[in-house]
């Protein structure tokens, strides 16, 4: 048992421990920073949570004339852009990482991949500006004005298309937030479909599946993880997001439409554009609360996404 | 009875081949909506691109690089001070949060995977990773501007930093779950200590991942306007003194875009330009260097 020196080369017994206090140590710091933003947003919002309660969340009037404020406008126009943002975006980029991961011919997978990721370079204040610039007009001269020379009569559906033809609003909003998150989702999508052990899928051809077969069946499933991941990642960027919003949502207060294409407000771009000139005192202390109830929908809208995450795996393990 | 047999036969052929067809068919739809889907991906960026080209290369001069931002309606000026105020920011920004990330990606993924503390810090680093970035400029103008009574380069830089953290996280623990644990096994086994395992076993293998995390959060951070507007504020004047509110390309394009002046609208064009072929040269440059490596 003896006969065999015990290796030279020791390695030291502080490395580890040092090593190992670091990585809890950034642990640490990530969850002090949550801490830390919820509580300097809440001792900001104190004197407007002090002064409206909850009842900010429900009324619509922001007058800082009348220092009345209430956020229903920037809380409506944040949760709708957002959903057709997602609404767009998630079967598109589903489309994308699927192309990528199993149509694509080997040669062209590699310039597709690098300019799908370029659209998640490119900053969001380039996504604003051509979405001000350029968008904007052709969505209204080609798909406003057609919708509503179209459905001008008709009850419900009339009302979703009003508003002057300068396609400013909720719907251009949403269309270049989902713009904007296609290439995070799709690109985190396809990374992990990539990941998916080959075998796994040669099996399932093997047996006769077809290529969206092994995709939706044996890819997806064996992913779903890392999906889920990528869609949080691209709702998150897509609440979250202000300068693009900013430019093309036409900052207006006021809920008087249902119209997509009426000009609207954002929680972020209300933010962006008022924080700066906001006086302290009750108006800043209202912006804040907004911010503070922005942060609050992403928490809600996270721990959703986390409860079905582990129904997924709860429902895996019945299987298995 | 052979007659009855064999129409038995035949009808389960044909449901056989009505059911392939129907599979076949499904299969054909869904790639043709796949292609699709990439065509409209690679069709907004050429766009936006040809766009950026058409609308920016008017203002492009060497004075862009030589001028400060001009005041309103004048005839000369340029964007030197916000440029550099950009990339000293982003620079500091992304080299104080990646060394947060990536450890505390590691910690997720090798040390913390079962304990109450790796479950909770994964679950707000996705909240983190949420988090508007025009929360983190107002909770930075709340700890740092307002306590320091001023806005500047380092509360901005700190705002960039926190926006990086999370981004790196993420990735980092996607990227080394993925690693098979027979790998790490088979390091163990060689006695190699933990540390040695992460950083030249688990971390090299999911390097390529952490990278691209890196990079996107760099990329996300350079063209990121909302946490800068209330911490680094902007400034017409070069300055390379972080205590004092600093210029940014993004800022000041904002500023430029929504104003009614010619020049500074046609500056804000070319600093677009800028910006987008900037980020994109430094994201075709640095995966082409990375892939020559690895």
């Amino acid at each position: 048992m003896k006969d065999r020196p015990p290796p030279t080369r020791r390695a030291s017994p502080w490395a580890d421990v040092v090593f190992s206090a670091l990585a809890h140590g950034a642990a640490w710091l990530t969850l002090a920073l949550l801490a830390g933003i919820l509580i300097s947003l809440v001792i900001g919002a104190a004197p407007a949570i002090k002064a409206y309660g909850l009842s900010f969340l429900w009324t619509s009037e922001w007058d800082p004339v009348q220092n009345r404020y209430g956020g229903l406008v920037m809380i409506y126009g944040t949760l709708m852009t957002s959903f057709i943002a997602l609404l767009i975006a998630v079967p598109v980029s589903f489309g994308i990482a699927l192309f990528l991961t199993e149509l694509s011919p080997l040669w062209l997978k590699r310039p597709l991949g690098t300019a799908i990721e370029l659209l998640a370079a490119v900053p969001s204040i380039v996504y604003g500006m051509w979405g001000l610039l350029v968008f904007s007009p052709i969505l209204s001269t080609y798909v406003q004005q057609p919708l509503q020379s179209i459905f001008s009569g008709v009850p419900f559906l009339g009302q979703l298309f009003s508003g002057p033809p300068v396609g400013i609003g909720l719907l251009s909003a949403g269309i270049i937030l989902a713009i904007m998150v296609i290439p995070f989702i799709a690109s985190v999508m396809r990374d992990v479909f990539e990941v998916t052990p080959p075998m796994l899928k040669e099996s399932a051809y093997a047996l006769g599946s077809t290529t969206w077969e092994v995709v939706w069946k044996v890819v997806l499933p064996y992913t779903k993880t890392g999906v889920v991941g990528g869609i949080m990642l691209g709702l998150g960027r897509a609440i979250g997001e202000t300068m693009a919003v900013t430019f093309v949502i036409g900052n207006f207060n006021q809920l008087n439409s249902l119209s997509l294409f009426e000009a609207a407000n954002s929680i972020t771009s209300a933010l962006a554009n008022e924080f700066g000139e906001a006086a302290p005192g009750l108006h800043q202390a209202s912006l804040i609360y907004l911010g503070l109830v922005l942060f609050l929908i992403t928490f809600i809208v996270l721990s959703i996404s986390k409860v079905l995450l582990q129904q997924l795996k709860k429902r895996e393990g019945l299987i298995a | 009875m052979s007659a009855d047999a064999a129409v038995a036969i035949d009808h389960a052929d044909a449901a056989r081949r009505r059911l392939h067809a129907r599979r076949k068919l499904v299969n054909v739809f869904a790639l043709t909506l796949a292609l699709a889907a990439m065509s409209f991906g690679i069709f907004w960026l050429v766009w936006i691109l040809i766009e950026t080209v058409r609308l920016g290369v008017g203002g492009l001069a060497l004075s862009l690089f030589t001028e400060m931002t001009p005041p309103p309606q004048a005839e000369t000026g340029g964007l030197a001070n916000a440029i550099f105020g950009s990339l000293v920011m982003v620079t500091l920004a992304t080299l104080l949060g990646t060394p947060i990330g990536i450890l505390a990606g590691i910690f997720l993924a090798e040390y913390g995977q079962k304990s109450w503390l790796g479950s909770v810090t994964r679950f707000i680093n996705d909240i983190l990773l949420s988090a508007p970035s025009i929360v983190i400029g107002l909770f930075i103008y709340y700890a740092v501007v307002a306590r320091v009574g001023s806005f500047s380069g380092w509360a901005g830089v700190l705002a960039l930093a926190l926006i990086v953290i999370p981004v790196v996280i993420r990735t980092t623990e996607n990227m080394l779950s993925l690693i098979p644990h027979a790998l790490r096994e088979a390091a163990y086994a060689l006695g190699t200590p933990k540390w040695r395992v992460v950083m030249t076993v688990t971390l090299k293998a999911a390097r390529a991942g952490v990278i691209t995390g890196v990079l996107l959060a760099f990329a996300r951070i350079a063209g990121e306007t909302a946490p800068l507007l209330f911490t680094a504020l902007s400034n017409q004047f070069w300055t390379s003194d972080l205590t004092q509110p600093m210029a940014s390309l993004p800022v000041t394009i904002f500023k430029f875009a929504m104003s009614p002046y010619e020049n500074w609208q046609k500056l804000a064009w070319a600093g677009v330009f800028l910006i987008t072929i900037g980020v994109l040269l430094l994201n075709i440059l640095a995966r082409t260097f990375f892939r020559n490596r690895a």
